[in-house]
């Protein structure tokens, strides 16, 4: 059992909330609308965080609230009714709408789910509408897709065929990748979800075991389970051992042998070693500070303590379920602190007082912290590149190598401080 | 209830964010959820700033709610105080905190601090964020100076001193603001003019305190300033001039007023002072194939008005279409657009303008980051005049839109993207050679060949489905075809409409070589 000490902090918080999600699942499932019922920051912060302009009609967009639909709660059902036959009128490519929800929808109490079930009567199977939160009052970036996936589980068809589920957005790519491994391993019954078509769902049974792609499920995991799937225990597959361990945990719950096992893995985890090697070299013995905002910190600082020698000086996460982590925390390097929640500027001055040589933040302080002179990466960056998997992980190191990279290229007198 | 897929302006309190992130020694206490924290990225990252905007979220939660979170809203009211120091606290709440009711403003004044408190109410379901930075500005500027006596005091001429004007209008966010400032200063201190206070961008406190001083404020953005011109007219008797000095016209008229406010002799100079070379550059020989270029325009109000002036008198274009998002600036939109014999768009829905650009078939869109998304699309090439905006409008060089060397910015901006007046007679002389691909454009790389590719396939489909579907409308022959993709890529889809709107009027059930003459000369008869 790892000694890394559990903190909580509280105060103001700098994160996006669960609609930014969003950004990636739409593009998952290009058959499926992200309806937000919201306001205008809603919409704002969509856009604004996902460069909408490059789409002429984008698979996202808001329901806008504008005071006569405060005004009186009927009139706001019957709005959100038009608008979405509006739209579904002009976008008859729609499988799968999502309503999500939102502070403000939240605030006034719109019935989202009644609208939904209203909506599906009426459009007889058309299309499928579903609803789940998105707001800031209730969730954090990633757990946007958490409560998308937990939505959908209700639609998934039963099964008592015996099958690997890979659940959590990924990289199309790397999804391949993973798979065609698992056939390898002789795991021929490979699905994912979510799916890459909406209508497509994978079935789910007793003899479904889950394999969780990205650590911030915790409702899917659960729903999951209910529906009699055995969620599988690993840590996550980042890197090369979580991703190794992460296969072996799925091996093992089939009954491969173990030595099938190793000979198809070993030659991937030493070609990745050797890839890795000039990224270690860059990052070995610097210092690493990860704020909180993917869910993605405990999983990147496992990796980058211990396959690439990083120094860990703190790691935020914006909630931390211990029982889906415990896999990630034991693998830990004793010592290290976790801090769930945040107060935004105490743990600013945590980062200038322990100066690190990198940071992991939002998009909104990597900038001023670069104009310290401190060297940051985008957790966003996390959730849209394919770094899952034994073939990435020297691609995951070179994410964060490149900026240390950069700093000594653009200042070869100063070389970074790392104690 | 508004369906939308992109909007122009944020909710009020990001114009507010703007106004309080401009400024200096000011901090911004805003009752909001956590996912709010987003816009910081707007400041961090799209104007490239190394510091965090002056901003405490309070970032409630659901589990707040039930609670009492008017305490919540006061202990970081009061953290915020503590941390940050500042000589004025503006104090206001995002949409939904604006639903739950807790007055942080009134909290906040009832907290005992010895600072001015600024206390906003912009409404987050009527208003955007435009308003909510002009009310922004005006709340603050109001609270600071509400106590300043309006005693007529000396003139310049009295006081035997050069004349003093504010700045008034520029932020943070706002299209190349910074630049502007740059460059009307030095203009006025040609003109022995004083800068007094420069207010919102870099102003502090005790600067707006100093507005008083000057003898005329400049309003330079109408979208942010006006209504603090207007109360400091009608409150401190400083009047404020209307003309924004965009373009060289507007630069002159723009001095020209100033000169009458200040009753100050209009020195013989102002037109030869011109020292723009835009004039010139429009007036030389290669210029000749801008004459009656079609030109689309949309923005925000005052960068959308200067175009039209600049297009239509100083670079002989023809606008073919203006309009704003700013429904606070249709006002002065719709004249303008009427003078052109035009009918203004006034809209928020970035569809309706790519309809609009797409129906008018312009040569050259002037819009913003939006427009160049949809011109891209379309083929057509695009300078961007107005926010909203993306990191590459906030250039690294030195690049006003306003006075003299804004003028200059904005013909090599807008012409740039056109095609040199050289190498268009040379592709219209050789565009029949197999080395020039159809749609051959300057600087626009292979995209804009492509985007029209699309659109004539589009229509193309469409035509046929409706030759099988309704057999009312014109067939296009082979010979109508070849001929019709011999005119330019731009008017292209036009031609194709008006020649099928005119075939079907005459009754033609196939459209050939000489129905496209005859729609042509009907058309310009
Ligand atoms: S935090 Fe709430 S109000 Fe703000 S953008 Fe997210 S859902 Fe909308
Ligand atoms: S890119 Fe093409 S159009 Fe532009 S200057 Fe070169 S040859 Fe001419």
């Amino acid at each position: 059992m790892s000694g890394a000490t559990l903190l909580k902090e509280s105060g103001p918080k700098e994160v996006f909330c669960g609609l930014t999600s969003i950004v990636w699942l739409h593009r998952r499932m290009p058959d499926a609308f992200f309806l937000v019922v919201g306001s205008r920051t809603c919409a704002h912060l969509i856009q604004s965080a996902a460069g909408v302009m490059i789409f002429a009609e984008p698979r996202f967009g808001t329901a806008i609230l504008e005071e006569r639909d405060l005004a009186g709660l009927a009139d706001a059902h019957d709005e959100l009714n038009r608008v979405v036959k509006n739209l579904l009128a002009r976008r008859p490519e729609i499988k799968t709408l999502f309503l999500v929800g939102s502070c403000p929808s939240e605030v006034i109490k719109i019935d989202l789910s009644r609208v939904a079930e209203n909506l599906n009567i009426e459009l007889k199977g058309q299309v499928t509408v579903l609803n789940y939160s998105g707001s800031g009052i209730e969730t954090t970036f990633t757990q946007g897709e958490d409560g998308a996936l937990k939505a959908l589980i209700p639609l998934m068809p039963k099964s008592d065929q015996k099958k690997l589920l890979l659940v959590g957005t990924l990289a199309n790519a790397v999804e391949d990748r993973l798979i065609s491994i698992f056939n390898r391993l002789g795991i021929d019954k490979v699905e994912s979800f979510p799916p890459r078509q909406s209508t497509e769902l994978p079935s789910i049974g007793p003899e479904t075991k889950v394999l969780l792609t990205q650590p911030y499920l915790t409702d899917t995991a659960r729903e999951l389970k209910n529906k009699g799937a055995e969620i599988i225990d690993a840590p996550f597959p980042l890197g090369v051992t979580g991703s190794t361990l992460w296969i072996q945990a799925a091996a093992n719950s089939f009954g491969i042998d173990k030595s099938k096992v190793d000979s198809i893995l070993n030659p991937l985890i030493s070609r990745a070693k050797e890839a890795l090697a000039p990224h270690v070299e860059k990052l070995s013995g610097k210092k690493l500070f990860l704020l909180p905002e993917s869910q993605l910190e405990i999983p990147l600082a496992r990796f980058l303590s211990n396959e690439c020698g990083m120094e860990i000086v703190e790691i935020g996460t914006p909630y931390l379920n211990r029982d889906l982590m415990k896999a990630e925390i034991d693998l830990l390097p004793p010592d290290c602190r976790i801090v769930e929640g945040q107060h935004v500027e105490k743990q600013l001055d945590r980062v200038r007082d322990s100066s690190p040589d990198l940071v992991v933040c939002g998009m909104g302080l990597a900038n001023p912290l670069e104009a310290e002179g401190i060297s940051t990466k985008w957790s966003i960056e996390m959730v849209f590149s394919p770094i899952h998997g034994i073939d990435q992980a020297s691609d995951l190191a070179e994410l964060f190598s490149r900026p240390l990279r950069r700093h000594d290229i653009l200042n070869p007198t100063k070389t970074l401080t790392s104690n | 209830m508004e369906l939308t897929l992109w909007t122009y302006e944020g909710p009020p309190h990001i114009g507010a964010m703007r106004i309080a992130t401009s400024m200096k020694k000011l901090h911004y206490v805003l009752h909001a959820p956590q996912g709010d924290t987003y816009a910081d990225l707007l400041f961090t990252m799209i104007e490239r700033r190394g510091s965090r905007p002056p901003v405490t979220y309070t970032t409630f939660q659901a589990r707040d709610l039930g609670g009492d979170t008017a305490e919540l809203v006061k202990g970081h009211i009061k953290e915020a105080v503590d941390r940050f120091k500042p000589e004025t606290l503006l104090v206001g709440e995002s949409c939904t905190a604006e639903l739950i009711q807790d007055q942080p403003g009134s909290l906040a004044k009832g907290m005992g601090f010895d600072i001015p408190i600024v206390s906003l109410e912009l409404p987050a379901y009527s208003k955007k964020e435009n308003w909510g930075g002009s009310e922004t500005f005006y709340q603050i500027v109001r609270t600071l100076l509400k106590d300043h006596s309006n005693e007529s005091k000396d003139t310049w001429q009295e006081e035997k001193r050069r004349p003093r004007v504010n700045l008034l209008g520029p932020t943070l966010l706002g299209f190349r603001c910074r630049d502007d400032v740059l460059e009307i200063q030095k203009l006025l201190g040609q003109y022995g003019i004083d800068v007094n206070v420069v207010a919102p961008l870099g102003a502090s406190p005790a600067d707006i305190m100093r507005i008083p001083n000057a003898d005329v404020n400049v309003c330079l953005y109408p979208e942010i300033a006006e209504s603090t011109c207007i109360w400091l007219e009608r409150n401190l008797n400083i009047p404020f001039t209307k003309t924004v000095p965009l373009g060289v016209g507007a630069t002159q008229d723009f001095l020209k007023e100033l000169h009458e406010v200040l009753e100050m002799e209009i020195p013989q100079s102002v037109n030869e002072s011109n020292n723009s070379k835009l004039t010139w550059y429009s007036n030389s020989v290669d210029s000749n194939y801008l004459t009656g270029k079609r030109v689309f325009i949309f923005g925000d109000g005052t960068h959308a008005l200067a175009a039209a002036r600049i297009a239509n008198e100083e670079l002989g274009f023809k606008v073919v279409g203006l309009g704003t998002y700013s429904r606070e600036m249709a006002r002065k939109v719709r004249p303008a657009a009427k003078a052109l014999g035009l009918e203004a768009l006034i809209t928020n829905d970035y569809l309706e303008v790519e309809d609009a650009i797409k129906e008018t078939s312009p040569e050259l869109v002037l819009g913003t980051q939006m427009e160049r998304h949809s011109a891209k699309r379309l083929g057509i090439p695009c300078a961007v005049i107005s926010t909203p905006m993306h990191v590459q409008d906030v250039p690294a060089r030195y690049s006003p839109q306003m006075g003299w060397e804004g003028a200059n910015v904005i013909f090599d901006d807008w012409v740039h993207p056109l095609m040199m007046g050289l190498e268009e007679h040379l592709i219209g002389m050789f565009k029949h050679d197999f080395e020039f691909v159809d749609g051959h454009q300057s600087h626009l790389g292979h995209l804009g060949g492509k985007g029209t590719e699309n659109i004539n396939q589009g229509v193309k489909t469409t035509i046929s489905n409706d030759s099988t579907n309704t057999s009312s409308d014109p067939i296009w022959t082979h010979e109508g075809e070849r001929e019709l993709s011999k005119i330019p890529f731009f008017v292209r889809g036009k031609v194709r409409r008006n020649t099928e709107n005119y075939a079907r009027q005459a009754g033609c059930r196939e459209i050939n070589e000489e129905t496209l003459y005859d729609a042509k000369a009907h058309y310009k008869a």
